[in-house]
């Protein structure tokens, strides 16, 4: 079926736009295969809206004269539009069946299922070329950039046709002395086939940061010997390694029963595993579904307003993440120790702790450049299932079982963690604004599919652009630089006392006028420092 | 000096409550006016202690490592010692229990501080801010506002200031009348003028109204205030009580206007409670934040349970109300609680700040806290118990409007001159008696006490230092910073205040301070500046001469372009994601929970900045004598401890 055939009625005129702190607005309102158009003409002025489809989280109309008139006049219908980075606005559209039309095409365009529709294999920006490599980097750059790797480490093709582990890149790196047969054999063991792989190194002590999946011991405590073997090649000779799981002990247990498990102090004899309750999936979900309620009733008194914000938990989810993103760099940095990290299926917390723990860790991921490297590698290279986590927000009423906001989860820390040392990072709060949104609707291709093997299949890199790439155009990337950017090589401990953390106001109050004033300031303060740069 | 049992005790340890193992070993010395602990470290660190900033100290149960003490202070800093021997600690106990409970008012340390200042510029200092200039910046007197006389001497209300502004169409003997009618003889007079719209605030207590009671005079009062706003046929009058309270209050005689016998007057209650529950509620805050290792929700179920950020949203609901009659409607007003010193200051002070942007500057706040708080009579010592006294008297008022002013800065980054820093400087006076400003409960006992001959003004002092006080986004012609201010007061709009509550995480957050880095960038620009323009001169004279100094100069140029750098000894100290007790390095022990963030190992970035200054150590204690309140050295307080010494 033709993308246009969900297209009953394109054009309504004199529709009214409401949008929050924004007087009323008429104008002549489009639906196209990809776009809601809303344009305004006012003498010579006009104004447009342009709302990708995608971006849609819910919408809900409400249909005046219900009773028999459909072409009465004065019939009219409403349109309440709930968009995936949390604006919400109200379409009065004349005609009944007009509104019910353009609800329906809504409806329809924008829950697509078929990747290859989807709106960035369409967009075509005359500054963007499709030629050229797609994406910042790739593993192998990695390697050749990182000289401490070369030593003891190696880039690993052994997943290049996918068939390892469907959810892995097509190049890992692992300890040198570990051949790709052993890595097939530990990659049974692990859930999805995702075997330890290295995630960081440490500049100052060499220590590293793996991730991986639960090792599949199931109920009769199967042992592997070869990821044995592996685990052993990442400390060498140190006498102690930690692992980090993301689950409490009691879970871990439970999970044998599933077929999974975790390392036993008895086979993995130089490892100590640390147990770090997280929650996953779709509790983190009804989390931010119940914050964005809460902050979105204006009539809450201050007692009900805070027990709302307690009761949805979001921010016991960044306190935990910070935590043990905190444990992680402690035994790095401070004991000198190399980490596994891994919850179960390795694909959401554990990229979450590995990537807060790198930024907190190393210098190299605080830049724009490197902020972005580090969340291609770790997110989208890794395997983190984006298109299934986000496809939903917080207002859509279609409860599906993969939704979780981890990515969003991540852009919270990170954002209190830049609370917490404003100077210390290279990129501005409107960075991560702008990832939040882009990863539930974008023109761009970065964001697409769940992993590089399904990329490659869809086309993705032929076919799309980069949003990376777009945004560390020159012209581009200033809007997300920190003014107050003063590099440092020293990690950036955050506080995870319940005090330090506040609710992401940026992205969560992001429509109300409180985000206004924050901007005047925002603006402020990059004037100051202009001011300051031109004297100097 | 005999209150002290024992002024010097060795072997006192002064303990992290996060990280116990980061204690420090040091000698306590007591002195008159303060708690000294010096650590045996190199460095040889100053902890001040400031008697009457001390809230209570509480000794905890004998343990084989000696008497722990703690000493709870008024601006919420907590120390804790552990004395070796028990008797000493003792003695400690009884002394500081007596030193931080002066008898009576000669007994304060404002009486003993001593700047070494001559007398003329003291008395100059005092001189200040002039209450009187005020008025006539809001265009007072005019032709229907002007001064009387009734209260000279103070024979009319014993809690007003002696000079007092009303309609000039008041004729004397119905401001006599009214202020028979009204509780503690305290009748509306001028607070506030809005030149824009001719409205205006007034202030008074609560009407002895009773069930029925009626004052021909207080009605023509009420009057008067409304007929000197030309332009308007109607007044507010805004009862800060819930209304419960005022009912209740009618019973004893009190209560408040009936709307029958006043003409065009429109009662408003806004229902701030009275200053028993905000006492308790502030209690319950504190208690939150001296949660040893709370969780998330912990730590939001406390702030919910505590109240305390309802009531400051109640407070801030009465300033905007008023700001809004004021300014959008151009209706009078006249604002009243039970006395009117409480809840009437509050509300009256807050609506000047959101009409009035000379009250967001770094004066104005001083003018407007001398005028709606001292001269009006709010009972600064009792409120804040500069005496050992009646516990039910005491009360975070003060607190509370600090407080409110804090959340308008959050909300409106560019509208206030001054920073964070400074409210927490005020909040620290107003409990510490250093200076006269704030000893006594009104003007009357003030000039009895001679406090302008015998004490020192703290507002020319916060002035010659107002460069540290000053938020760096502001500026006079931004759009934040011109007219009224009209916050949001949706519940997410308050925030918990952690510069003045959350001084148990002392992390390295505060030290990356995008203020202080403005402010440094600021200064830098203007130096650059003026050595450009110095350099440019010089320049111009060697190119005559020919010779080679320029090139030298234009190096030292660029090196002086590199912003602060944030001291690395902060970055770099971790904070304990482990536990709280792991003996050694490698053997981590990860049963317990976690510990939540400890202070940095090395000190504050300040320390740096004034250890020398404290090389010299106790010897010359009467060189620090002008310390302010407690100082364990950190931005609140160090500005004084610099400025002596």
């Amino acid at each position: 079926m033709e993308l246009s055939e969900h297209i009953k009625t394109a054009n309504v005129e004199d529709v009214t736009l409401r949008r929050p702190f924004h007087p009323a607005l008429r104008g002549t309102l489009c639906v196209t295969s990809h776009h809601l158009l809303f344009s305004n003409r006012k003498d010579e002025a006009s104004w447009q809206l342009l709302i990708l489809l995608k971006n849609i989280d819910a919408i809900e109309k409400s249909v005046e004269n219900l009773f028999g008139y459909p072409r009465a006049v004065g019939s009219s219908g409403t349109i309440t539009i709930k968009c995936k980075d949390l604006l919400v606005l109200q379409l009065e559209i004349p005609g009944m069946e007009e509104c019910l039309n353009i609800a329906s095409s809504i409806e329809a365009l924008s829950s697509l299922e078929s990747v290859t529709e989807m709106y960035p294999f369409f967009y075509r920006p005359s500054h963007l070329t499709l030629l050229g490599p797609w994406g910042l980097s790739t593993t192998e750059q990695y390697y050749k950039q990182t000289e401490r790797l070369w030593d003891r480490w190696r880039v690993s093709k052994v997943n290049s046709d996918y068939s390892v582990c469907p959810s892995y890149p097509s190049a890992v790196i692992v300890p040198r002395e570990v051949d790709d047969d052993k890595l097939i054999r530990s990659a049974r063991f692990r859930q999805g086939g995702r075997f330890p792989v290295l995630s960081y190194c440490h500049h100052s002590n060499g220590m590293v940061i793996m991730r991986s999946s639960q090792p599949l011991t199931g109920a009769n405590k199967k042992r592997c010997k070869e990821d044995e073997l592996l685990l052993q090649a990442v400390i060498d000779g140190s006498e102690l390694g930690y692992i980090i799981d993301l689950r409490s002990a009691q879970q871990a247990q439970q999970a044998r029963m599933t077929g999974g498990g975790f390392e036993s102090k008895s086979c993995y004899r130089h490892w100590k595993r640390i147990h770090r309750h997280h929650e996953r999936g779709k509790v983190v979900q009804e989390s931010l579904i119940k914050l964005v309620e809460a902050c979105s009733d204006l009539s809450h008194s201050v007692d009900r307003w805070l027990s709302k914000l307690e009761n949805s938990k979001w921010l016991s989810h960044v306190h935990s993440a910070l935590s043990t993103a905190g444990l992680v760099v402690e035994c790095v940095e401070r004991d000198g120790h190399s980490v596994l990290v891994h919850g179960s299926e390795g694909t959401d917390n554990t990229l979450l702790v590995s990537s807060l723990a790198q930024i907190i860790l190393d210098p190299a991921s605080r830049t724009v450049t490197g902020f972005l490297c580090l969340l291609e590698r770790e997110w989208i290279q890794a395997g983190h299932p984006f298109q299934q986590r986000c496809a939903h927000s917080a207002y859509s009423h279609a409860r599906l079982k993969q939704e979780c906001p981890s990515f969003l989860l991540l852009l919270d820390c990170v954002w209190q963690v830049w609370r917490q040392f404003p100077l210390a990072l290279e990129f501005s709060e409107a960075l991560l604004l702008r990832l939040a949104q882009e990863v539930y609707a974008s023109n761009y291709g970065t964001f697409l599919c769940n992993n590089e093997q399904e990329r490659c299949a869809a086309g993705v890199k032929e076919n799309t652009h980069c949003l990376f790439q777009s945004m560390l155009k020159p012209d581009i990337e200033e809007q997300y630089l920190n003014p107050l950017y003063e590099p440092t090589d020293l990690a950036i401990w955050p506080s995870v006392h319940p005090q330090s953390l506040q609710l992401w106001t940026g992205m969560f109050l992001r429509w109300t006028e409180y985000a206004q004033n924050m901007e005047e300031a925002r603006e402020e303060v990059w004037s100051i420092v202009k001011e300051h740069r031109e004297r100097v | 000096m005999e209150h002290i049992r024992t002024p010097k005790v060795e072997n006192v340890h002064m303990i992290d409550r996060l990280t116990p193992r980061k204690s420090t070993a040091g000698t306590l010395y007591l002195s008159s006016t303060h708690t000294i602990f010096v650590e045996n470290s190199e460095a040889r660190k100053e902890t001040w202690v400031l008697h009457s900033l001390v809230y209570n100290v509480e000794r905890l149960p004998t343990n084989p490592s000696g008497s722990p003490l703690l000493i709870r202070c008024k601006n919420f800093h907590v120390y804790r010692l552990l004395i070796p021997q028990e008797k000493d600690c003792l003695d400690v106990l009884a002394s500081l229990t007596r030193l931080s409970r002066p008898e009576c008012y000669g007994e304060l340390f404002c009486f003993s501080f001593n700047p070494n200042l001559d007398k003329e510029l003291r008395e100059k200092a005092w001189g200040f801010i002039d209450l009187k200039a005020e008025f006539s910046r809001m265009g007072i007197p005019s032709n229907l506002w002007h001064v009387t006389a009734a209260n000279h001497e103070y024979r009319l209300c014993e809690t007003y200031p002696s000079e007092l502004f009303v309609p000039k169409s008041a004729f004397p003997a119905v401001i006599v009348g009214s202020a028979k009618f009204r509780s503690r003889g305290r009748l509306p007079v001028l607070s506030y003028f809005h030149r824009d719209t001719s409205a205006s605030i007034c202030r008074s207590s609560q009407p002895l109204s009773g069930f029925s009671a009626r004052s021909a005079d207080d009605e023509q009062m009420l009057h008067a205030i409304m007929k000197s706003n030309p332009v308007s046929e109607l007044m507010y009058v805004v009862d800060t009580r819930p209304k419960l309270n005022a009912m209740a209050n009618r019973a004893t005689g009190k209560g408040y206007e009936n709307e029958d016998h006043y003409t065009n007057i429109k009662l408003q209650f806004v229902g701030i409670e009275n200053i028993h529950v905000m006492r308790s509620s502030q209690q319950k805050l504190v208690d939150v934040g001296e949660l040893p290792a709370p969780s998330m929700s912990d730590f939001l179920w406390g702030l919910e349970n505590s109240g305390w950020l309802k009531h400051i949203k109640a407070v801030l609901d009465a300033g905007v109300f008023i700001a809004k009659a004021v300014a959008e409607d151009g209706v009078s007003v006249l604002v009243h609680c039970s006395d009117g010193w409480d809840r009437t200051a509050q509300a009256c002070s807050l609506a000047s700040v959101l009409l009035d942007p000379y009250y967001r500057t770094i004066k104005g706040l001083m003018v407007l806290i001398e005028k709606d708080w001292v001269s009006f009579g709010h009972k600064f010592s009792h409120r804040y118990a500069h005496l050992d006294g009646d516990p039910k008297e005491v009360s975070p008022v003060m607190d509370q409007f600090l407080e409110c002013v804090w959340q308008l800065m959050q909300q409106f980054p560019c509208a206030f001159e001054f920073n964070e820093r400074f409210l927490i400087q005020l909040h620290t006076h107003i409990y510490s008696c250093q200076y006269g400003n704030f000893i006594g409960n009104c003007q009357k006992e003030r000039r009895d006490l001679r406090l302008q001959e015998r004490t020192h003004s703290l507002w020319p002092h916060l002035w010659e230092n107002r460069a540290e006080y000053t938020n760096p986004l502001y500026r006079t012609d931004h759009s934040q910073t011109q007219g009224v201010l009209k916050p949001l007061t949706t519940a997410y709009c308050f925030k918990f205040w952690k510069g003045m509550y959350g001084h148990a995480d002392k992390s390295v957050a505060s030290h990356q301070s995008p203020a202080d880095c403005l402010n440094a960038v600021r200064e830098e620009s203007q130096q650059l500046e003026e050595e450009l323009s110095a350099h440019q001169e010089r320049l111009a004279q060697l190119k005559e001469k020919k010779t080679s100094g320029g090139r030298k100069k234009t190096n030292k140029l660029s090196e002086r372009v590199r912003r602060p750098i944030p001291i690395e000894s902060k970055l770099s100290s971790p904070l304990d994601y482990f536990t709280a007790t792991r003996s050694e390095k490698h053997s981590p022990s990860f049963t317990l929970p976690l510990e939540l963030a400890a202070p940095p190992k090395n000190g504050d970035p300040d320390d740096l900045s004034t250890c020398s200054d404290f090389e010299s150590g106790v010897a010359d204690l009467s060189s620090h004598s002008s310390s302010a309140g407690d100082d364990t050295k950190d931005h609140d307080s160090d500005e004084a401890v610099k400025s002596n010494t």
